[in-house]
């Protein structure tokens, strides 16, 4: 047994040399950023493509746009960036904007107008999925020739019939809105896809980043555009690790090893915040959880039902247990932050009241299904509101099911309530306006399934009318006072009750400032960081 | 007299003719067996992707698509023809080396399988190495010490590494040896500062920093590997240690042991030439299927230590409907257990002379 006795020894003497062998850094240096955060959602780098989180945060860092929001005052809103100014025609449906001069992109290649036309002509042309953020101002593949038109240094957009100014350059900050290199992208074209194939795993910006590696699932890593317009970053390089896992997250954040943690659970945020080099910084982002209840249901579609309804909710019970940190109490349609954005709660939970309307409308009895996706926090919304409702004589059925089996039934308008989340889709009110309090043919056979009022089957008479108003409203005071209106309105006479707004909890090495996840705005800012 | 010679020649002739036809059918049969159940594997690998409850469409296009465009892609991923037609057509791609483009990722099945696989294959390979030397000794330790108070130290040891979940060992060891300790490198394959450091020869980071000459860049990869390596090699240890205790019980029991022992042969003969020398070939099996285990991708140590390897990559693929990823990743798993067959069987011919 000497042998084996020296075999164990030599394992154990060999592993602990290559143990000891562990460099150790107790920070990362001043010039670099490092974030753990979740990116397989990344399926594409291409502006005109890109459509999810982790992608939007690399665009918003390696394009620069028409115009774009200030990620130390978002509040500001909208602001130029590549366009120096811009002007409105006197029948409001063309804006025509006047280009910075001095800006290059990443190549050297000086930023033109040219590259604007080519590069939101192209992403109306391609038709990817967020297309129709551009494709809503009547803007076609084949009329792009005639509606977007570069003149030397201005570039004009013609839109097909007036819109608030304020709605079609919200809609600019968008991702799809990022100007791309024409010259370097069309020497990389393929078989006429306007280097679509190319761009979704290379970059061709003018942003303070250019991307210099993308490994789907394990990192992004960005250098510094040293003739940023706006000056060069502080970071000269940042590398996003893809890190799955909260507790993995957090260990490396308390190590120093990386400076922003972008996923932690309201457990590792409670644990990480009590160490001194760590702070957490609290956004609200634009994802609204929201419940809402089938017109076609006889019992459902009474006024004083649905008014019962939204006393049913425990708002702060909920708020303060297992959604604590996670979400903010919120009840109109548009996050807060957004124009137009309104903070009145007129719903608490009162069993009596609802009780007291339920009899009212002559209900009693009452036995509906609400369909949940299978995420846990909403199985949890979804039982507590069981209980809730049951103590008004509800009997609430729960089913649970994938996207695919509960969404499918939502759009056919076969549930009685889905209670789910909604993110906006751009930085405008309309983004969630034209959705929530908008349906123009509720008929069945038209399939409007796009209208979260359509899939609960529900016509909003002339609220239709306020929402088409206000997205042509040019005064940005007036078209914010219209919302307020509407959403008042909304809140207590639609089949919506808007219960949540998103809260992002983002751990950050102390030594870290300015940095910002974007809000409910826009995407995480990285040039304004420093440490 | 050209007959008798030529059929003289024959009768020479004839042994060899007749081994040579029976590696060529040994080989075909081999060959033949492994494309079909390549096939096999594909064919029903395809058929859980169409049944899943995800839409592929959607999985791509987002619950927002508009219906023309979900139209468009519908017919653009050849769904709208029958599910055989699409099957056939996927073959005969994979035929002509094509696998597909990853929705996820937007490259290539093919590059991203070179990627990931090797990330999985290090670290599998290091896990069972450490399985295979700590837990064989261990093994035969127990058997030979059975019923003492080191062969119960032994079966509680591949007991907790039976019953303890990876997850919770994952977190406890990271938070120990990279929290606490700061002994191993924190998640990933390697620091920060030495990421895209070495030119990508083999995927094997290990490997290629050394060919490269890298030591700081080995020396770090080393720090990341230990310690999920250490975690699957523990796994490994477990199952090998119990396995070859079993076996070596058996042997041990026989009566050429008996034998061996009155005839005066030195204890360490007894067991390590006697005993052990016979349980090799079952061995080589346990350990094969213990490393194809391990080469398949363990999801969970892959999601705690942020290791791009192809379990999580098939995974992820698998919940976003990428079918072509999905079924990409499935012919690696499955060629993997295959060559480990294969690999089997040589060494069983090595080791066992009734094989030859």
């Amino acid at each position: 047994m000497k042998q084996f006795s020296k075999l164990l020894v030599g394992t154990a003497v060999g592993l602990a040399l290559a143990l000891g062998a562990a460099p150790s850094y107790a920070a990362t240096p001043d010039n670099m950023l490092v974030i753990a955060n979740r990116i397989d959602d990344i399926t594409t780098l291409d502006p005109a493509e890109s459509f999810e989180f982790a992608g939007s945060d690399v665009s918003r860092n390696v394009y620069g746009k028409l115009v774009n929001f200030n990620p130390l005052d978002l509040a500001a809103g909208y602001e130029p960036d590549l366009a120096a100014s811009w002007e409105v025609s006197e029948d409001g449906k063309t804006i025509t904007f006047t280009m910075r001069e001095g800006v290059n992109f990443h190549s050297g290649n000086p930023v033109t107008a040219a590259d604007v036309e080519f590069s939101l002509r192209r992403a109306v042309i391609l038709n990817k999925t967020p297309a129709f953020i551009l494709t809503q101002f009547g803007f076609t593949p084949e009329n792009v020739a005639e509606t977007i038109v570069a003149d030397g240094n201005t570039i004009s957009i013609t839109t097909d019939k007036k819109y608030a100014t304020s709605f079609v350059l919200n809609c600019l900050t968008s991702t799809i809105g990022g100007i791309v290199d024409m010259k370097t992208v069309m020497e990389n074209e393929v078989d006429g896809d306007m280097g679509n194939t190319w761009l979704k795993t290379n970059t061709a910006g003018s942003g303070a980043y250019k991307v210099l590696s993308w490994k789907p699932n394990e990192s992004v890593t960005m250098q510094s555009n040293e003739s940023f317009y706006q000056g060069a970053p502080a970071m000269e390089r940042v590398i996003v690790r893809h890190v799955q896992e909260s507790a993995t997250q957090r260990l490396m954040l308390e190590k120093g090893d990386i400076d922003i943690a972008r996923n932690l659970n309201p457990e590792d945020v409670a644990g990480a915040s009590k160490n001194e080099d760590v702070a957490i910084d609290d956004e609200l982002r634009g994802r609204l959880m929201y419940m809402s209840f089938n017109q076609k249901h006889p019992e459902l579609s009474k006024p004083k039902v649905l008014l019962a309804m939204k006393y049913l909710i425990d708002y702060e019970g909920m708020q303060n247990s297992f959604l604590n940190g996670q979400y903010k109490i919120h009840q109109a349609f548009l996050p807060r932050t957004y124009l137009g954005e309104i903070d009145d709660k007129p719903f608490t939970l009162d069993i009596e009241k609802a009780k007291g309307l339920l009899a009212e409308a002559g209900v009693s009895d009452l036995e509906i299904e609400v369909g949940v996706r299978e995420a846990q926090e909403r199985i949890e919304i979804a039982q507590s509101l069981q209980n809730t409702m049951g103590q008004a004589g509800i009997k609430l059925n729960i089913t649970v099911g994938t996207a695919k089996q509960i969404l499918t039934r939502y759009r056919a308008r076969e549930l009685d309530m889905y209670m789910g989340a909604w993110g906006p889709d751009y930085p405008d009110p309309q983004t969630n306006a034209g959705t929530f309090a908008y349906n123009p043919d509720n008929s069945d056979e038209i399939k409007a399934t796009g209208f979260l009022a359509y899939r609960n089957a529900w016509d909003p008479g002339d609220m239709n009318q306020a929402v088409e108003a206000a997205v042509i409203e040019s005064d940005r005071d007036k078209r914010a006072a219209m919302y307020e209106e509407m959403q008042r309105k909304h809140q207590m006479e639609s089949p919506f009750a808007v219960m949540y707004q998103k809260i992002e909890q983002t751990g950050r090495r102390s030594n870290v400032s300015n940095f910002t996840v974007g809000g409910a705005i826009t995407a995480a800012s990285y040039w304004p960081v420093t440490k | 007299m050209a007959s008798p010679t030529t059929a003289k020649e024959g009768r020479q002739l004839s042994p060899f003719v007749s081994k040579s036809a029976a590696f060529t059918s040994s080989v075909l049969r081999t060959l033949g067996s492994i494309l079909i159940t390549m096939i096999g594997l594909l064919f029903i690998t395809f058929l859980i992707g169409r049944v899943m409850p995800i839409d592929p469409v959607i999985a791509v296009l987002g619950e927002r698509a508009s219906k023309s465009a979900y139209d468009a892609m519908f017919i653009e991923m050849g769904l709208d023809k029958p599910l055989l037609v699409q099957f056939f057509y996927y073959l005969w791609d994979v035929a002509h080396g094509d696998f597909g483009i990853s929705r996820l990722t937007a490259r290539p099945v093919i590059d991203d399988v070179m990627r990931v696989f090797p990330a999985t294959l290090e670290l599998a390979t290091l896990g069972t190495f450490i399985g295979v030397f700590i837990g064989v000794p261990l093994g035969v330790l127990a058997a030979v010490k059975r019923g003492t108070i080191i062969d119960q130290i032994i079966r509680v040891i591949a007991l907790v590494g039976y019953s303890m979940p990876i997850f919770w060992l994952g977190l406890v060891g990271l938070l120990v040896f990279y929290g606490l300790l700061d002994w191993v490198g924190g998640p990933g394959r390697l620091g920060i500062f030495y990421v895209d450091l070495v030119p990508t020869v083999t995927g094997l980071i290990l490997v290629d920093s050394a060919l490269d000459g890298q030591w700081d860049v080995f020396r770090d990869a080393i720090s990341h590997i230990v310690l999920p390596a250490s975690l699957l090699g523990y796994y490994s240890l477990a199952y090998i240690s119990r396995m070859t205790r079993s076996l070596m019980l058996e042997q041990l029991s026989a009566e050429y042991i008996t034998t061996a022992r009155v005839k005066g042969l030195s204890e360490w003969t007894v067991i390590w030439r006697h005993a052990f020398g016979n349980i090799k070939v079952p061995l080589i099996t346990v350990i094969a299927l213990s490393y194809a285990g391990l080469l398949e991708g363990s999801v969970l140590t892959e999601i705690i230590f942020s290791w791009p390897g192809i379990g999580s990559y098939i995974t992820t693929a698998l919940l976003s409907a990428d079918m072509a990823a999905v079924l990409g990743g499935t012919v690696v798993v499955g060629l993997v257990f295959v060559c480990l067959n294969i690999f089997s069987d040589l060494l069983y011919k090595v080791f066992d002379p009734r094989a030859k």
